[in-house]
């Protein structure tokens, strides 16, 4: 270990980068090449896998049309072969041309883009969520090791990754919707309420910048129940992965000198353990959003959220095969994004990460 | 020295006490796995009606006749449930087979032989990596078209990178041992030292992982028939169930029972799961022998 890390360090020095930049460096040129791998699965999957491609693209109806098929293979290269095909594809793609969904005839880069950002509020409220209580469980649980209180938690987080989250959805939106009428049921605003003016596209941040606080309550009150849904897996995630992240740090040397030296246990864990934990947990969540963004198609749809989910689940529902397509893309690319920014800060975190 | 001996003494008794604990919620899974492997093996005799007859009055509540309430073609949701049970559970586990079979092969073939070999596997590993599990199902499920048979294929296309991964990095880590590098020199080939040697070390993990998996696998599988590229009608699957709740939203019960169905089914096998990663855990091993001390 001491051998490689000398190498590289030396090896960097040669280059004359700053280890971090070629840490960085390393991690983009790795980023880059499965966003091109991702492109060759959706590729493979448009034009090889399905059984009929050109149905597949135009649908049944325009299908059934000889000279309506005719123009598609010409204008859609069908005709030529597979290498030239995929360099046309991803030469789409940089244009921003996902191609058109027989749902909507529209095009499903536009239709996407509509929906990202009602998704990425929702999935940011519950990531927040889930760090706040999933952190703070496994925090309680490896304090409170091998007793009741661990084994409870063990149950929770066990339950949280066991529930059908789209069954979920519909029975926390009966019995806290139909039922109770504690939380608004369906949408991201309630209908007589005006959406605020278009900045970042959600809707919490939008109507604060425009000072709107009514606006921005009832957006609130709308994210609460589709974001705990989706929180409910991440949070059994999360909490196991702290639990374990933190009792592995509660053995070490230097938490043994805090207490010994006689800091308050408040001090001690909050800045020696929680701050020694960190990394591994912040590893953690790139998978956390990821699940996040599964969850979106399971759940959406019940609350009638239009985001990407409720998007997959019409297209997947209706076979919608380009628009289906565009979601996986969308997502992968969202997905390897968000896995890209949590090696930076992981870069940035740990100093070991940067000459390894 | 008298300090560090008492601390780990003074862990140890808390170890026991947590072992005596673990062991109600494995003992929970195992019967809740065996009630509802039960159930799979006996649907045909204890499912009070024909999953698929469409007797009875629509969306009928709960009732003595129809315990879980009838559906919105008026079938018996109590027999659909329980005819649901032999679709998910033996389609998970053998899915769960056979991704731990492919990926661990592949992961072994890739950890043991190394350069090209492991480059393209593991290559093609990262690329199902790059999705989330329930996108690229979903893909996959929709280009090769709606079917519980498609599902499956596409769910093990998602499933065996995580068997390769771990399976590649245990055979990395005894490939060097000397008593396999001894193996080799009396003449043993590359198989014989593989599956006599190095295999050993690799299956209690992978077992592990498979157990935790089969509830993922449950929950991914109703997951894609949810959204209509599993099972497809009317074959009774709790998935596809919950979906025909969302459209009838008012008759809780269409959804509520296939949904309890497949959380009992998946919080079990995560019990077990759970209990037998601890048993196998080096840490806790540590209480295996404390409680023999």
């Amino acid at each position: 270990m001491p051998e490689s890390s000398k190498t590289a360090l030396t090896k960097s020095a040669r280059a004359g980068l700053h280890p971090l930049a070629r840490y960085l460096g390393i991690r983009l040129g790795l980023t880059v090449l499965l966003m091109f791998g991702v492109t060759l699965v959706t590729f493979t999957l448009t034009n090889l896998v399905p059984a009929d491609p050109v149905q597949a693209a135009l649908g049944e109806q325009a299908a059934a049309d000889p000279a309506i098929v005719a123009q598609f293979r010409e204008n859609a290269g069908l005709d030529k072969p597979l290498p030239v095909q995929y360099v046309t594809y991803v030469t789409n793609l940089l244009h921003g041309d996902l191609g058109t969904s027989q749902q909507t005839r529209g095009a499903v880069a536009d239709e996407l883009g509509r929906a990202f950002p009602a998704t990425a509020e929702l999935a940011l409220t519950a990531i927040v969520i889930s760090i706040v209580i999933g952190v703070g469980l496994g925090m309680w649980a490896a304090l409170k090791r091998r007793t009741i209180t661990d084994q409870m938690i063990r149950v929770v987080s066990l339950i949280g990754i066991s529930v059908p989250s789209f069954w979920l959805a519909l029975v926390v939106y009966f019995v806290f919707f139909s039922q109770l009428h504690w939380f608004p049921g369906s949408g991201r605003l309630s209908p007589a309420a005006i959406p605020p003016p278009t900045v970042t596209g959600l809707f919490t941040v939008d109507s604060l910048l425009a000072g709107q606080v009514d606006t921005f309550l009832d957006a609130v009150a709308h994210l609460i129940l589709p974001a705990s849904v989706l929180a409910l897996y991440t949070i059994g995630l999360l909490t196991r992965f702290a639990r374990s992240a933190i009792l592995e740090v509660l053995d070490l040397d230097f938490v043994r000198a805090a207490r010994a030296k006689g800091l308050p246990g408040r001090v001690v864990v909050t800045r020696y353990v929680l701050r020694g934990a960190l990394v591994p947990i912040i590893t953690v969540l790139g998978v956390a959003f990821g699940s996040l963004l599964s969850g979106t198609v399971l759940v959406e749809k019940v609350y009638s959220w239009h985001g990407l989910g409720e998007y997959a689940y019409s297209a997947a529902t209706k076979l919608d095969l380009p628009a289906i397509m565009g979601v996986g893309l969308v997502v992968g690319f969202v997905y390897i994004g968000l896995n890209f920014l949590v090696d930076v800060l992981y870069g940035f975190i740990d100093p070991r990460v940067r000459v390894a | 020295m008298t300090d560090v001996l008492a601390v780990q003494t003074k862990r140890r008794s808390r170890l026991r006490i947590s072992k005596q604990l673990r062991t109600p919620l494995a003992l929970t899974g195992g019967v809740i796995v065996a009630f509802w492997l039960l159930v799979a093996v006996f649907a045909p005799l204890i499912r009070p009606f024909d999953p698929l007859a469409q007797d009875f009055d629509r969306l009928q509540a709960p009732s003595a006749a129809h315990w879980f309430g009838t559906d919105q073609v008026g079938r018996d949701v109590l027999s659909r449930v329980i005819s649901g049970a032999q679709v998910s559970i033996p389609l998970a586990l053998m899915l769960v087979i056979f991704a731990m079979l492919i990926g661990s092969v592949l992961g072994a073939i890739a950890g043991y032989f190394g350069k090209a070999l492991d480059e393209t596997i593991m290559r093609i590993a990262d690329l199902v990596f790059a999705f989330p599990t329930i996108i690229l199902a979903m893909v996959i499920a929709a280009s090769l078209g709606p079917s519980l048979t498609n599902a499956v294929i596409a769910m093990l296309i998602v499933s065996w990178p995580a068997y390769a991964r771990v399976t590649r990095s245990l055979v990395l880590g005894a490939r060097n041992a000397e008593y396999v590098v001894a193996g080799r020199l009396l003449g043993n080939g590359p198989f014989t030292s593989l599956s006599k040697d190095v295999l050993p070390n690799v299956v209690s993990p992978v077992v592990v992982l498979a157990t935790l998996d089969v509830g993922t696998a449950i929950l991914l599988l109703s997951g894609l028939s949810f959204l209509g590229l599993g099972a497809v009608p009317p074959t009774p699957d709790w998935g596809a169930m919950v979906s025909d709740g969302v459209q009838n939203f008012s008759s809780w019960w269409i959804a509520a029972f296939p949904g309890l169905a497949i959380l009992t089914v998946v919080l079990a096998f995560n019990f077990l799961g759970d209990a037998l990663r601890d048993a196998l855990d080096p840490r806790s091993q540590e209480a295996v022998q404390g409680r023999a001390l």
